[in-house]
């Protein structure tokens, strides 16, 4: 099976400044291959490359097994590669279906006298959501009113409406509580059971680990690694994401200004 | 706690009809204009007779044109301090043409639509281009064009005016279709006051019935989600200034073929009026939000409180008072709302 998205030794410069260096990884269908770092290791970078945002200065990039190099990211949403990001997946003043439908939106008629379909777009807007378990009562109400794992999933399920094969979330989680991040991690799953490859990018190891099947490591630009699910356990991933060596290294000086005062 | 085994779904409670009312931005509007009509129509004789239609509407007809336009630029998330100069710029453009230089009064007027998209659109490119805030951007075209309305008015004619378009080619055509009057019973009414009507009707179908309109609300909403799924928002912000910038020239063409004379230093702080009148009508400032009959209301509420004043026989000083606390009065109940749209739970 060739994987949906292959990056083979992958790396982007800003300048002088190095922020993607040789990182390498798959993600297949119906898998969630979840990408891991610290503030600053390359996770956005990474991301912006896939979803058409930047492009890769050198390194292979393949999607379904074809080399790409997508120049905008509708060309990459053409492709079939979605990105839901955290604080950018919805209008908040807009009501939830013209939402779910923004930039395709549903129209009847032809020319000048073309115009949305606005009972259609409401009803499939509707469907789509409660196909992922979202039952909202009225889409004509503003996003805003919604919780923020609530945003999150309408943002998923328009991805997955419109055809996406990938779907990449930029930290669907950083700025949920417990119960919101729950939600949002049931329809990550769903997602995935559905057959499509997630990218799901995070700095939480708890997050990472119940829906992951593969862990891409990043840290200061360079791959620590990209694990499978049966060669690594929840501690050593959070050891990994939380530095590692220098934690230890790190609470040893501590250890030494204690003993020392 | 109440119980949950009612067949009644809790979250019902957020559907009140009063809820479902404030997410219409021109509700407070449409009561701000019935109290005022309802007002003026007590206190004066003259303010309910046809002839006193006539001459407030006349007042809110232009106004009102520019405030529809201008509201569609601000749910789209810019400003336009340029838009009341431009009317003054359009008219001078368009007399320059037809009694200097010898053209139908037609050709000029396409010559000066060509002049008004061009500015328009250049102003959206600086915008969309430098990332700047579009208030600056457009005090920089608003002064230049001051200036130049001015400095070619004198050049060409060596005083602050251009008249004599009586006398050009197609006078009278054009004035039929930009100046004229119609009756009804014995009172004429303005023809912009149609204009105004066809307009805010055209703006209120693209705002709300059309995709063009929803990427004016997702662009004003947030530009950076918009362009996140495929949303041309550089395109659709050049467009809504074009837009405004081809308002302008309809009352452009509306004042220079009623008045036959253009004033080089017309139009000066009229930007402000059509900012007040798209806020009283529901925009927010900040965008995303708002509606063309909206602004439409607004820009009546200003005529009838306008005129309702000299029909009164009160200081018209009066008037910037009134509009004062309209304009509070509006901006606190429009930001009670965003609050409730963008709060957040969590």
């Amino acid at each position: 099976m060739t994987a949906l998205i292959e990056v083979d030794g992958i790396s982007k410069s800003y300048g002088s400044v190095l922020a993607v260096r040789d990182v390498s990884t798959v993600v297949n269908a119906g898998e969630v291959t979840c990408v891991l770092g610290d503030n600053g290791a390359g996770k956005s970078t990474l991301i912006k490359i896939l979803a058409g945002v930047h492009q890769h200065d050198s390194g292979r990039f393949l999607v379904n097994g074809n080399e790409v190099r997508f120049t905008s990211p509708r060309e990459a949403l053409d492709a079939g590669i979605a990105t839901v990001y955290q604080d950018l997946a919805v209008v908040p003043l807009m009501s939830v279906w013209r939402n779910f439908f923004l930039g395709s939106e549903p129209t009847v008629g032809v020319g000048p006298l073309q115009r949305l379909d606005r009972k259609r777009g409401k009803e499939i807007a509707r469907t789509a959501l409660a196909d992922l378990g979202i039952d909202l009562r009225d889409v004509e109400q503003p996003v805003g009113t919604l919780s923020g794992g609530e945003r999150q999933c309408v943002a998923i399920a328009r991805a997955i409406h419109f055809g996406a094969k990938v779907l990449i979330l930029d930290e669907p989680t950083a700025a949920l509580g417990v119960k919101q991040s729950g939600v949002v991690l049931r329809y990550v799953a769903q997602a995935r059971d559905r057959g499509l490859g997630v990218v799901l990018i995070t700095h939480n190891p708890h997050h990472a680990f119940p829906v992951g099947n593969r862990f891409l490591i990043l840290k200061r630009g360079a791959s620590l690694g990209s694990f499978e699910k049966s060669e690594i356990t929840l501690e050593e991933l959070t050891r990994q994401m939380a530095g590692g060596a220098e934690l230890e290294a790190l609470a040893h000086e501590l250890r030494e200004v204690e003993s020392a005062s | 706690m109440t119980t949950v085994d009612k067949p009644v779904d809790e979250r019902v409670a957020q559907n009140h009809l009063a809820t479902r009312l404030v997410v219409r931005p021109e509700i407070g509007a449409l009561i701000g204009a019935l109290v005022v009509f309802l007002f003026f129509s007590i206190v004066t004789d003259k303010f309910l007779t046809m002839g006193g239609v006539a001459t407030w509407l006349d007042d809110s007809a232009t106004l009102g044109i520019m405030a529809v336009a201008v509201a569609m630029l601000m749910i789209g998330g810019e400003f336009d301090l340029s838009a009341g100069v431009m009317t003054a710029s359009t008219a001078l453009v368009t007399a320059i043409f037809a009694t200097q230089v010898g053209l139908n009064v037609w050709l000029a007027l396409l010559l000066s639509l060509v002049f008004a998209l061009g500015v328009g659109a250049l102003n959206g490119w600086l915008v969309v281009r430098t990332g700047l805030p579009s208030f600056i951007v457009t005090l920089g075209t608003f002064l230049a064009l001051q200036g130049l309305n001015l400095g070619v008015t004198r050049l060409v004619t060596d005083s602050v005016q251009v008249s004599g378009m009586r006398r050009a080619d197609g006078y009278a055509s054009t004035g039929f279709v930009f100046a004229s009057t119609f009756d009804i019973g014995d009172t004429s009414f303005r023809i912009s006051i149609i204009w105004w009507v066809g307009f805010a009707a055209l703006a209120a179908y693209v705002l709300v019935r059309t995709k063009f309109g929803n990427w004016i609300f997702a662009v004003g909403g947030s530009a950076p989600s918009a362009r996140a799924v495929g949303v041309p928002v550089a395109r659709t912000k050049i467009l809504l200034f074009m837009t405004t910038a081809a308002a302008a020239w309809l009352v452009g063409s509306i004042n220079i073929l009623r008045y036959t004379t253009a004033q080089a230093n017309e139009g000066i702080g009229l930007e402000f009026q059509y900012i007040i009148a798209a806020v009283i009508g529901g925009c927010l400032l900040t965008g995303g939000f708002g509606s063309a009959v909206g602004a439409a209301i607004g820009a009546l509420i200003f005529g009838m409180a306008r005129q309702g004043i000299v029909f009164a026989n009160w200081d018209s000083d009066w008037f910037m008072l009134f509009l004062g606390i309209m304009l509070l009065g509006a901006v606190l109940v429009n930001n009670t709302f965003r609050r409730r749209a963008e709060r957040v739970r969590r």
